[in-house]
């Protein structure tokens, strides 16, 4: 219990450690819980970002254990997922985020060689 | 025995009802409590207004708030697409009793990358379910994930675990499902919920389209296994629990008029049965709608109410006609006391027109049905059909104690009992008019063919439409039959002639005795008076003979006196002597 805590607050201040760039990145992760699957599609994400963003994005991840009725606003029903908040339009990713082609692909992001 | 049935009242199967007419009666309680059911169905069959209809009745009738989860449908469509039967969806959902919820999957906005589940579903199923204390869910159409998702091992194995999580929240629920080529379900959804299932079936047969509901499978469960037709309109579902009726209504021993004083003396004078069952048949023209319509304002005339199933003619060329006979129906339309329902008979499929008649029935609530006629139903070879159509519809007025009426038209040139043989085990009175060719005329005839319970008459009777309605004539018999038209007229005349010459020989028989009489009292008289004044010289002889005597006595003795008066005691003995023989 206490792992989560800190980790969420970890989340939190990475968000605000990015925020101030114009055109940064606003993604949301979609978890239930401390699963395997949530910790890896986080490690798989920021691991994509730190590479392919270069610092210009916030993760925000959002626990439905704990708020489900924030499932409804963009239509979750898979876990884990991701949603592109920013830039438009919004996209939606779903998995553990392990296959890096396909989240560049469906983040709309040329891998950077 | 007892042990068995303890364990069945002890495992006796909890049932969650819907609400929804006629469906509990079939499965015999509803669906099964805590368990998901699978309603499946082609496109327009009907499935989400029956899961939606289960959580209104749910939320409204038994207090069992529901949630609705659509797959396919927005919210606004929803309310929108239930208001119309009535339904206020925002109302329920305002006052905690619903919760609509959409979930949708597009596949073109959806990115696969690596495992997943569908634990967000889930937790917003189970929000939905907790925020208002849920016994019900309806999951309309599952199956468009398959659409959404790509991955189908996933989605399978979820789908699995969803509906044992259900059975675990121990909520009632209707997962609706596209119904496949082969399988029921286009996704196999049969094999994850296989306690209950239920089919809706909306087919065209003749160019009629009739929904039907046929319970498929129902676990540990009795239920009616026959395709239901069933009926949606405003009031929502109404499905025909028409097997579930028995043969143990109740009869009613009144009498009921025909509405024809001399068709009533053919049923020992009293009418028919109330709640009995009356056929007319007969070809055409004979004129079965105008008894029908005397019928129906008879009871009319009694405060009671007479719906009129007309399937060939418009309810004002109806009218109209009848008025021609001196009918007026128009009043007691007016009165509310009589009411047409006219629908052509290829309008709808039978089942459809049973439905109907059943819904025109339970609104208006009358005391007698008339269906005119019932055999424009037969198209082809439906006999059997119709039949089963009729029987319920019997079984129904039966029970209802409604008295029904119906008229048929058979074919001319057939048997005249053939094209009704396959309903007339169900009829309780039948009357048959037919027209009877004779001397170049056509007259009409009608006679009791039967009448369960009562002493019918046995004669063909002649009837006429006359301006002031229908009028039996007596009957005459002659040597080729009934005597009807002219020559019953004719029979008339000459009969009446024959009591003439009858009444006036009596007349001059009467005469001829009263004369004879009078001269037989003559002859008395003269014989009395001949006989007085013969009495009477008679007597008068009798007397001068008496005196005669007298007087040679009293000379006797006035002789024996001036002889002798010793001989006084010799007198008196001679004068005893003397006269004891003359007196």
């Amino acid at each position: 219990m206490k792992a989560k805590k800190e980790n969420s607050d970890v989340k939190i201040k990475k968000e605000k450690s990015t925020k101030s760039a114009k055109d940064a990145w606003v993604l949301r992760l979609y978890v239930a819980g401390q699963t395997p699957r949530a910790l890896a599609a986080f490690t798989n994400l920021k691991k994509i970002c730190e590479e392919q963003l270069n610092g210009k994005y916030s993760i925000e991840v959002i626990d439905l254990m704990e708020n489900p009725q924030l499932a409804n606003e963009f239509q979750i029903v898979a876990l884990p997922t991701l949603i592109r908040k920013l830039p438009v339009p919004v996209r939606k990713i779903i998995g553990d985020l392990s296959d890096t082609e396909r989240v560049l692909l469906g983040l709309d992001l040329q891998a950077v060689n | 025995m007892k042990k068995a049935e303890k364990i069945l009242a002890d495992h006796k199967l909890v049932k969650t009802p819907t609400g929804i007419q006629g469906f509990d009666e079939i499965t015999d309680g509803g669906l099964p409590a805590g368990r998901p059911t699978l309603v499946c169905g082609g496109a327009g069959c009907g499935k989400t207004l029956f899961g939606m209809e289960f959580l209104v009745r749910g939320a409204t009738q038994f207090n069992e708030p529901g949630v609705f989860m659509s797959f396919e449908e927005t919210i606004d469509e929803l309310i929108k697409n239930v208001s119309s039967l009535g339904f206020d969806l925002e109302e329920l959902v305002r006052n905690k009793k619903m919760v609509l919820e959409h979930v949708h999957v597009e596949r073109s906005e959806i990115e696969e990358t690596g495992e997943y589940d569908l634990e967000a579903l889930f937790i917003r199923l189970g929000y939905a379910i907790d925020s208002t204390g849920a016994k019900r869910v309806v999951l309309d159409t599952i199956e468009s994930l398959f659409a959404g998702l790509p991955n189908q091992l996933i989605l399978r194995a979820e789908l699995r675990r969803l509906f044992r999580w259900l059975k675990e929240k121990g909520v009632t629920a209707i997962i609706t499902g596209e119904r496949g080529n082969e399988t029921l379900t286009r996704q196999g959804l049969e094999e994850y919920v296989s306690d209950c299932v239920i089919m809706l079936d909306h087919r065209v047969t003749e160019q009629n389209s009739t929904r039907r509901l046929r319970v498929v499978k129902y676990r540990g469960s009795i239920h009616g296994t026959n395709e239901y037709p069933f009926l949606i309109n405003e009031d929502g579902f109404s499905i025909l629990p028409v097997t579930s009726l028995g043969l143990n209504h109740t009869v009613s021993n009144e009498r009921i008029s025909s509405g024809i004083p001399a068709l009533d003396k053919m049923l020992e004078g009293k009418g028919f049965y109330r709640g009995s069952t009356v056929l007319i048949s007969g070809t055409a023209g004979v004129g079965k709608t105008s008894i029908a319509a005397h019928f129906a304002v008879a009871a009319c005339k009694r405060g009671e109410r007479v719906l009129y199933f007309c399937f060939e003619e418009s309810p004002n060329q109806l009218k109209r006609n009848m008025r021609s006979i001196g009918i007026d129906l128009e009043p007691w339309v007016q009165k509310g006391l009589l009411q047409f329902q006219a629908t052509r008979p290829t309008f709808y499929g039978l089942e459809m027109h049973l439905a109907v008649t059943h819904q025109a029935v339970n609104d208006f609530k009358p005391k007698v049905v008339i269906l005119d006629p019932i055999n424009t139903f037969v198209v082809g070879d439906k006999e059997f059909e119709v039949k089963t159509m009729l029987m319920r519809i019997v079984d129904f007025l039966k029970m209802n104690q409604i008295t029904a009426l119906f008229t048929s038209l058979t074919a001319s040139g057939s048997a005249l009992e053939h094209s009704d043989t396959s309903i007339s085990s169900l009829i309780d009175t039948w009357l048959l008019l037919r027209d009877i060719e004779l001397n170049g005329e056509r007259n009409r005839g009608m006679y009791v063919l039967k009448s369960r319970g009562m002493a019918n008459s046995n004669q063909i009777r002649e009837f006429v439409l006359t301006n002031h309605g229908v009028e039996l004539r007596e009957v005459y018999i002659g040597s080729s039959g009934v005597l009807t038209g002219s020559a019953r007229i004719a029979h008339e005349a000459l009969e009446n002639a024959e009591v003439l010459t009858r009444k006036q020989d009596i007349e001059r028989k009467k005469r001829e005795i009263e004369r004879k009489r009078k001269t037989l009292e003559a002859k008395i008289i003269s014989l009395y008076a001949d006989f007085d004044s013969e009495e009477a010289e008679a007597l008068k002889m009798i007397q001068t003979e008496q005196d005669t005597i007298k007087r040679h006595e009293q000379d006797k003795v006035e002789m024996a006196e001036s002889r002798n008066p010793e001989t006084e005691i010799k007198q008196t003995n001679y004068k005893r002597n003397f006269k004891n023989p003359i007196l």
